[in-house]
């Protein structure tokens, strides 16, 4: 089910965002919908940026994903939306090497 | 982690977008269809943070391009597209996103898409498979508003004439050249059948542009028989940070 409106942007577009948080690159990993289970590249679920953070949500069935919040000094991430993020090792390696 | 990058050149590329190149300290290199966030401060300590593709290809060097479409009530384009000077410095963080990228190993069929200024990270596949010296086929549509809402055009147009290179075509969506066969309109079903690979050579396809310029297309290519999973996409909105 598409959302009704255009007011989102791709995964990807968080990409900056999450690299404050995550060493390896977050909007490659795979992660699955706690609601419907699609399992899909975070790059592609529907970020929506209009708010006073990211939020994420299935491209599949629009359940949120992923929320990220700024408050002042402090950083706000609600996965509970992925039952699981799956990254490929190799990036990970690397970036510890 | 913010690096400070100076302005080396300005280039305009149409009457309401202009691409800035950038020195950019400790530069780990990108690949094409990345994008960087820029952070303005102001004196008062304000900052602001958008996104913008990178439109140059890979190199050895710490240099990168970045074309940037002024937007009527932008806060951060005006300042990059109209005052900005060669020797500014502005932060850069990045380059991020590892999904929407077009690496000089692929050799399969490629189907770019652009709509408006969405063509920057898809020119960087363009540059960086001519760097390679890369022989994946690629395909452009790229849907403008009329001729001089046109990014790159003498390089799109040595490219359409040369025959071992990419190919290009173009819609309009307003204003039609002289003499263009086309009526002016959206990419429709007939020119995605026309002009882009057939989907049983199963080309993997790159779509950026504004929101609903993305889910045409994107629906118009798997309607046409493409799998959604061979499909990437970049969408670009006046919506909230990112532009």
């Amino acid at each position: 089910m598409n959302s009704p409106t255009y007011n989102y942007l791709d995964g990807n577009a968080a990409a900056g965002e999450l690299s404050k948080i995550f060493a390896p690159d977050v909007t490659t990993a795979k992660g699955q919908c706690a609601h419907c289970g699609a399992i899909k590249r975070f790059a592609e679920a529907h970020l929506y940026m209009q708010g006073p953070g990211v939020v994420a949500r299935c491209a599949a069935c629009e359940h949120v994903l992923l929320r990220l919040v700024n408050i002042r000094n402090r950083m706000f991430l609600d996965v509970s939306g992925m039952t699981y993020i799956c990254l490929d090792r190799s990036p990970l390696e690397e970036s510890r090497s | 982690m913010w690096r400070v990058a100076t302005v080396v050149t300005l280039h305009d590329e149409t009457a309401t977008a202009r691409t800035i190149t950038l020195e950019v300290q400790d530069w780990p290199g990108h690949v094409a269809g990345q994008h960087v966030d820029v952070r303005l401060t102001a004196s008062d300590r304000y900052s602001a943070v958008r996104s913008y593709s990178i439109a140059s290809a890979p190199n050895s060097r710490s240099r990168i391009e970045l074309t940037v479409e002024r937007l009527p009530n932008g806060e951060v384009s005006p300042y990059l597209t109209q005052e900005v000077a060669i020797g500014d410095r502005l932060e850069v963080r990045g380059p991020v996103g590892g999904w929407f990228v077009w690496r000089a190993e692929q050799t399969e069929p490629i189907q770019l898409v652009a709509g408006g200024s969405g063509i920057v990270p898809l020119m960087a596949m363009i540059r960086s498979r001519a760097a390679a010296v890369s022989t994946a086929p690629f395909r452009l549509l790229y849907s403008v508003r009329d001729p001089g809402a046109i990014f790159y055009r003498d390089e799109l147009r040595a490219l359409s004439d040369n025959r071992d290179s990419a190919s290009v075509t173009f819609a309009y969506t307003r204003t039609i050249p002289r003499d263009w066969p086309r009526p002016p309109g959206r990419i429709d079903a007939t020119l995605v059948a026309e002009t882009a690979w057939p989907s049983v050579i199963v080309p993997t396809c790159y779509v950026c542009g504004p929101t609903s310029f993305v889910e045409s297309v994107t629906n118009l290519l798997s309607a046409s028989g493409n799998q959604r999973e061979k499909i990437k996409t970049e969408r670009f909105g006046s919506t909230g940070e990112h532009t």
